[in-house]
């Protein structure tokens, strides 16, 4: 599995002739139960594939929507071992929808990256995304992420030139994440047009899917992005669904699986030319 | 866990890849990457330029008011009844700290590099108001950094930034002091990439931050070196600073590093005490890890999350330490202690009664432990403090624990 199930997912996706819709969930945010019901009912709702933010309470590159939801979960006890508890529970009754681990360095320091990376292969994780850990710093990472079959999946960016993007696609496998913005998650917006030849271009670099994330919040620019990359990746605006609901209180789950039936229909039909919502 | 092997040389760090043994580093988001390779390709450049160099030390002189006096601290000396101690005066530099002599060096790389905009965190207010001044000197438009609740205590060096022209921005996230300004700068930065600098007052973060701003800060211990040849014959038994990030005491130790017998010794702030888990040791009482871009000693809980920093002086209220604090104590080459809130107010008021002198409440926690090493070090010996700060920012702080008004 793991590495695998990554790839069987964008092959079925290619074959579909559409792009992939990445849903974005912070570990034990509100609490790890709602968490747990939102996970279990994202693939219903559209997710092809989960990233699941483990909190950490110095989260240099998110903007306040991450910021704040890292801060619900610390303040609710949520840890990386808790984060693997809850992906454990999803893999239970789900064994293809893959899942990907996205935080900082200094949890997985803590619990050693060797165990930690047979730990989460153990609890169905498929890849990890870890925000501060640039290629200079992550070859320990990636030697055990590659001994127990896990993806590293790297993030391009705008400032990353063509002399350094092979650097930071050497060791990545499953998908490269193309940051659509200079800047934190959830601040600016976006711009297909703009993101179109960075896409190309990262394409160019390599066989591996381009997924595209920050700035991503509505259907409509979900879509736009879904016609010049292999998947797209919406976060904030997910996470001001738990917060808006939890302040309204209203029910969490419902209303960010409504979000994410949204966006995932934008997504499965932006190829087609049809209004998506 | 095996100790480190000594090195022949502790001078020659950090290595190729920013590290200082297992610490510094560059962990830090894609976004950045290339501008940090920048940072450190310009940085290199001009540390081999004398032109460079010779405008610092032409600024250090006329504007900073280099060299800072080594002073003989008579009455004290006789006071702890050990030890000759000396103070290096850099609370007489402009703007009353030692901070003003990274933020010259890194303002002048940054106009260099043709940025246009500066950033800086700032937890006391000292680095921001150093960073205001040079910004206010070279014309450049600045954003300071600070969290709510030292805003709140340090109203007076708040006003002092927006005299200078700076824009001084409260960081309400997290527990909103100088580790979230600092996670709050480097976000600026990361959205800003194409025209800011980001002006880091303390030898951590990632490289070459503890590289350069130790380059910058060595300046005290050079004058140091040559100031107690001149005035003793011979250099000293021990040099003591207090650490939170670490620049000062970084700066004095560096030139001494390679001499044995010079004890090198850093006083990290116990806070209310070491056993009451309210304090800002990352040494004493942290273990290592990963934040604002360098492996470093930090405060952290048993998941890894960074715990608050608590300590009297805002200074020093910061949960890490600069990478090669981290390292030098590791290989046994400084040795860190620590000084409490109370034993740091009691030494402020002595150095004032004594001395003449009001110390930074950041340089009382090494004049708290002074005594010790005076005594320690014996009547045959000399022992140099670095006096990094003023206290006249402190005194509503001190006026507060001895339950006066002012």
């Amino acid at each position: 599995m793991t590495k695998a199930r990554i790839d069987a997912r964008f092959a079925a996706l290619r074959a579909e002739g559409r792009a992939a819709f990445v849903a974005y969930v912070m570990a034990g945010d509100p609490d790890a139960d709602t968490a747990l019901q939102i996970l279990k009912g994202l693939p219903a709702a559209g997710a092809d594939i989960i990233e699941l933010g483990f909190p950490f309470s110095d989260p240099m590159a998110e903007g306040p929507p991450i910021q704040r939801a890292a801060q619900r979960a610390l303040a609710r006890g949520m840890t990386l071992k808790g984060t693997l508890d809850l992906a454990r529970a999803f893999r239970d009754g789900d064994q293809d929808t893959p899942i990907i681990l996205m935080g900082y360095t200094n949890p997985l320091v803590t619990w050693g990256y060797d165990a930690f990376a047979r730990d989460a292969a153990a609890a169905g994780i498929d890849g990890m995304i870890v925000v501060d850990l640039p290629p200079e710093e992550s070859d320990p990472l990636a030697d055990a992420l590659d001994a127990a079959h896990l993806s590293l999946i790297r993030l391009a960016t705008p400032t990353t030139d063509d002399r350094r993007l092979p650097v930071v696609l050497r060791r990545t496998s499953g998908f490269v994440y193309y940051v659509s913005v200079a800047g934190v998650t959830g601040v600016k917006e976006a711009d297909a047009r703009t993101v179109a030849p960075h896409v190309e271009r990262v394409r160019a670099a390599s066989q591996l899917p381009v997924a595209v994330g920050f700035g991503i919040r509505t259907p409509e620019r979900a879509a736009a992005i879904a016609r010049v990359a292999d998947a797209v990746v919406v976060g904030s605006a997910l996470v001001d669904e738990v917060a808006g609901a939890v302040d309204m209180n209203e029910d969490v789950t419902a209303r960010v699986l409504r979000k994410v039936a949204s966006l995932a229909k934008a997504v499965r039909f932006a190829r087609q030319g049809l209004a998506a919502v | 866990m095996n100790l480190p092997a000594k090195p022949n040389d502790y001078s020659a760090y950090p290595d190729a890849h920013g590290r200082f043994g297992d610490y510094g580093g560059q962990y830090v988001p894609e976004t950045l990457m290339p501008l940090v390779h920048d940072l450190d390709a310009a940085y290199l450049a001009a540390k081999a330029d004398p032109a460079f160099q010779a405008e610092l030390d032409g600024f250090l002189t006329h504007y900073v008011g280099r060299p800072s006096p080594l002073y003989f601290a008579e009455r004290l000396t006789r006071h702890f009844g050990g030890a000759k101690i000396y103070f290096k005066r850099e609370e007489l530099n402009h703007t009353g700290s030692h901070k003003i002599n990274n933020c010259m060096g890194q303002i002048l790389l940054a106009m260099r590099m043709g940025k246009t905009r500066i950033i800086a965190e700032t937890g006391a207010g000292q680095h921001g108001v150093a960073t205001a001044t040079v910004c206010a000197r070279f014309g450049l438009p600045c954003v300071v950094y600070m969290g709510a609740v030292d805003v709140e205590r340090q109203k007076p060096n708040v006003f002092r930034m927006n005299l200078l022209g700076a824009e001084v921005r409260p960081v309400t996230s997290g527990s909103a002091t100088l580790k979230d300004a600092m996670n709050e700068a480097l976000r600026d930065w990361v959205t800003n990439v194409h025209d800011t600098y980001y002006l880091i007052g303390t030898a951590a973060g990632m490289h070459p931050y503890p590289e350069m701003v130790r380059d910058f800060q060595s300046v005290i211990g050079r004058e140091t070196r040559d100031q107690i040849l001149a005035a003793e014959g011979r250099l000293p038994d021990a040099v003591v600073a207090c650490v939170g990030g670490g620049s000062n005491a970084i700066g004095i130790f560096h030139p001494f590093l390679n001499d044995a017998g010079v004890k090198l010794i850093g006083v990290e702030a116990a806070g209310e005490g070491m056993d009451t888990g309210r304090h800002a040791a990352a040494i004493n009482g942290g273990r290592p890890g990963v934040l604002h871009g360098n492996m470093t000693y930090l405060l952290q809980d048993a998941a890894g999350q960074i715990t608050e920093a608590h300590s009297i002086s805002a200074g020093l209220d910061y949960p890490g330490i600069g990478p090669e604090h981290s390292w030098l104590h590791d290989v046994g080459r400084a040795s860190y202690l620590t000084a409490t809130d109370t034993e740091s107010l009691e030494a402020f008021k002595l150095c004032a009664e004594l001395e003449g002198i009001l110390p930074a409440i950041e340089s009382a926690h090494a004049l708290a432990r002074l005594g010790d090493v005076a005594r320690d070090v014996g009547q045959d010996g000399i022992v140099v403090l670095n006096l990094s700060g003023r206290g006249d920012k402190d005194v509503a702080t001190v006026a507060a624990y001895l339950g006066r008004e002012v």
